[in-house]
């Protein structure tokens, strides 16, 4: 073991990544993950807290301090344990959290020098996370699950646990919701997303694709024959810029370019979904977030002659993690920022040719204590594109909710829901994007953990 | 889950009704709601128009016209084959009232998304006339059901070989100072569309479109489908497909259909509007 001297000494391990070069021209995983060797000496650098702030700043409290000495003692399999008591799905975690707004954020190591890599080492032990077995006794209770997204898995897991009998019902033909249409292969293999599901395949949730509640059954179908439901459907709703020409050939929302290429496969060569050829082309995206980085990256490994993202704001503001836009430049991606579009432009075919930009500054912080973006008055610039992918957001799809009057809506079509997850009507719950809005993955396994004890509390009483 | 292909029939040269077990949309399914299909493991997912649904039984039916890849794949199919995937009943359902008197216009295989239309306003005690227009007579599609709900059924060719030589738009023309309409419905290709709401412009007769943009996902998730109606950007799968045809920017919405017309020539070859 290290003294504490010599742990302050020792520099961050490296996370191994394909090089820029070569990871540009395929949908590979980007970050190669610890080997053994690695964990451990990274684990070791951990100054082991008392006290410590990471895990206050967890959304889902894993014992962080915990896993690591378990860690650095080589004991993967305990540390495993650790993890999964708080998280349901840390391989995944590992990969997508904001670590640096969150628990590495807050590590004591990195007021100084370099946080522990924690995300990095949730994704290793993930892997020593023993497979699941069905609950031991049955509740005989029947609990319906609508959306397969991270809450709606979380959700499935616990009460599966719990000896429920659980079936998870999704629009798409495919299961994982943003996991596998929106976040790339080359961030989240989706080999990684399907283990997750194969998990409670074993413990015996019930999977059925192609069913969209709202439009077949409805929700008070599903409470006949189902004792409680959890409504984890998301925000899958995209926001457009509303500005001249987004109806151009050549315009996509981000869910829908990331939907071709993620949950179609268009960048297959015998995928049967097409995707515009931008091969030596100009790309523009709109949006500082991770679904702009995600279709930034995603072009350049489609070929575009370039990728420029434009954000409204500066660099300091980019919601994006921060992994995520290093990882962005390094493979080429110009960030335009303190810009904001105008109008699309579009030759006689209805093609897109450019964009127009409006220069911006930083005004006065709004309600959110973010500075607000003021346009500099007359400043502004036409660039070619052929490619404009707009990326400023999600809002929830009002599909279930239109067509379940009944249930209490806020002001942004998000549903209100009390601190257990449970909606206005009895014996229906509901987490993640739904009720935050476009948030994280972890917001939204937790809230899915959070609802699952409520229903189960509703099922068979504390 | 899978969905088997209970039967299939021939209707016209390329074009195959096909009769399929959905449950689930069977059920609760209505006059022109969609579903979206995949043909094959790699496939694109399409949308196509239920024509007939029995909930009793637990299926619906679809009618395709082969245009390309997928569709023709499609058409390759027979009983005891499977789609591997089958989602709905998506979309909002047609608006049924009783208008008075309907002009139901149907072109190519739009009069199979319009023929649930007919019977649904007919059960409403409406008079339906069915006009269905073809390029020339083998491809005429469903006028024996037609007239089973139409008071008058016009039949119309581009060639003349049946029924009125000429279009749809001709014919509607000549109804509307021959008989008051109340109302018209008008499904097929864009150009047949935009005539049929030319032509009912003037008088201002309400004129409902089921438009036919490219579909992704159809629950409103991708924005793929969105059309101008009206100045405002609405998604089809979920705020259509049906549309007042006189606030339609057909422009763009022909413009947005011919997106993939390079992929589709190098790729493969395929229209993407499978019910054009
Ligand atoms: C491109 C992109 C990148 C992102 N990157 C990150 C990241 O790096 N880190 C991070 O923490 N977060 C990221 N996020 C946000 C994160 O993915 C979401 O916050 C999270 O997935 C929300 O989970 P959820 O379970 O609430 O909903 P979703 O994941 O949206 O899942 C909802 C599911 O419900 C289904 N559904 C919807 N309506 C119905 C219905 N009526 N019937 C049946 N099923 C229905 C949908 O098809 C979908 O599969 C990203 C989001 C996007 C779009
Ligand atoms: S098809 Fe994707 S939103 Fe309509």
């Amino acid at each position: 073991m290290p003294t504490r001297k010599e742990r302050l000494a020792m520099s961050r391990t490296a996370m191994p990544t394909r090089p820029a070069d070569e990871r540009r021209n395929d949908f590979e995983e980007v970050a190669l993950g610890f080997d053994a060797g690695a964990v451990v000496t990274e684990a070791s650098r951990c100054l082991l807290c008392r006290r410590p702030p990471c895990v206050d700043e967890c959304p889902v409290g894993v014992q962080i301090v915990d896993l690591i000495e378990h860690v650095a003692e080589g004991r993967f399999a305990e540390a495993a344990e650790i993890v999964a008591a708080d998280n349901s799905l840390p391989s995944i975690c590992g990969r997508v959290c904001p670590q640096e707004r969150q628990c590495e954020g807050a590590c004591v190591m990195g007021r100084k020098r370099d946080p522990i890599a924690i995300g990095a080492i949730e994704r290793f032990v993930a892997d020593y996370i023993p497979p699941a077995a069905p609950a031991a006794e049955t509740t005989g209770h029947k609990v319906a699950i609508v959306g397969s997204g991270p809450a709606g898995l979380a959700c499935a897991g616990d009460l599966a646990r719990a000896g429920h009998d659980v079936t998870v019902f999704e629009a798409l033909h495919e299961l994982g919701g943003v996991l596998v249409y929106g976040i790339p292969e080359f961030r989240l293999p989706k080999s990684v997303v399907a283990d997750e599901i194969g998990r409670l395949e074993a413990q015996g949730v019930a999977f059925e694709t192609d069913v969209v509640i709202g439009a077949s059954d409805s929700l008070d179908d599903l409470l006949v024959t189902h004792d409680a439901v959890f409504i984890g459907v998301g925000a899958g709703l995209p926001r457009f810029l509303n500005v001249p020409g987004e109806h151009l050939i050549g315009v996509f929302s981000a869910n829908e370019f990331l939907t071709r290429l993620n949950l179609m496969k268009a960048y297959e060569p015998d995928s049967e979904t097409p995707i515009i050829d931008i091969g030596g082309l100009p790309v523009a995206v709109f949006g500082g977030g991770n679904t702009a980085m995600d279709a930034a990256r995603s072009a350049v490994r489609l070929g575009a002659g370039s990728v420029t993202v434009f954000y409204r704001r500066s660099d300091e503001e980019l919601p994006a993690r921060r992994e995520e836009i290093e990882h962005a430049k390094e493979e080429g991606v110009v960030f335009e920022l303190l810009t904001s579009p105008l109008e699309l432009r579009g030759n006689d075919e209805g093609k897109l040719t450019s964009v127009v930009l409006q220069r911006m500054e930083l005004g006065e912080p709004d309600e959110s204590g973010r500075r607000s973006p003021v346009p500099l008055e007359g400043d502004t610039f036409e660039t070619d594109v052929s490619l404009a992918i707009v990326a400023i957001g999600n809002a929830p799809n009002p599909l279930l909710t239109n067509a379940s009057p009944d249930l209490e809506v806020g002001r942004r079509g998000t549903l209100v829901v009390d601190d257990g997850g449970a909606t206005n009507k009895t014996g229906v719950y509901a987490g993640g994007d739904i009720v935050t809005g476009g948030a994280t993955v972890i917001l939204a396994m937790g809230a899915g953990r959070r609802a699952a004890a409520a229903i189960n509390e509703y099922l068979v009483g504390a | 889950m899978s969905f088997a292909i209970l039967a299939t029939e021939p209707l016209a040269p390329q074009v195959t009704r096909f009769r399929v077990s959905a449950p689930r949309v069977a059920r609760s399914h209505r006059a022109g709601q969609f579903v979206i299909v995949r043909v094959e493991a790699n496939g694109e997912r399409i949308p196509l128009t239920v024509s007939d649904a029995d909930a009793d039984a637990g299926w619906i039916e679809l009618i395709v016209q082969a245009v390309g890849h997928t569709t023709s794949v499609m058409a390759g199919l027979g009983a005891g084959d499977e789609l591997p995937d089958v989602v709905g009943p998506l979309g909002r359902p047609t608006d049924v009232e009783a208008y008075g008197t309907v002009a139901v216009v149907g072109g190519g295989v739009g009069t199979a998304i319009a023929y649930p239309a007919a019977v649904a306003l007919a059960a409403e005690g409406n008079d339906v006339v069915a006009i269905i227009g073809a390029r020339t007579k083998e491809l005429v599609i469903l006028e024996d059901e037609m007239r089973q709900v139409a008071g008058q059924v016009i039949v119309t060719t581009d060639d003349g070989t049946k029924g009125r030589h000429g279009f749809v738009t001709d014919a509607l023309a000549d109804l509307i100072t021959e008989r008051t309409i109340d109302r018209v419905i008008a499904v097929g290709p864009i150009p047949m569309m935009r005539g049929v709401a030319e032509v009912t412009r003037p008088q201002a007769i309400p004129t409902v479109v089921s438009l036919n943009p490219i579909m992704v996902d159809g629950t409103g998730m991708c924005g793929g489908c969105r059309v101008l109606v009206g100045g405002e950007t609405r998604f089809a799968c979920v705020d259509g497909p049906e549309f007042d045809g006189h606030q339609v920017d057909f422009d763009i919405l022909d413009l947005r259909n011919r997106a993939y017309l390079e992929f589709e020539a190098c790729h493969r070859q395929e229209p993407s509007d499978a019910h054009a």
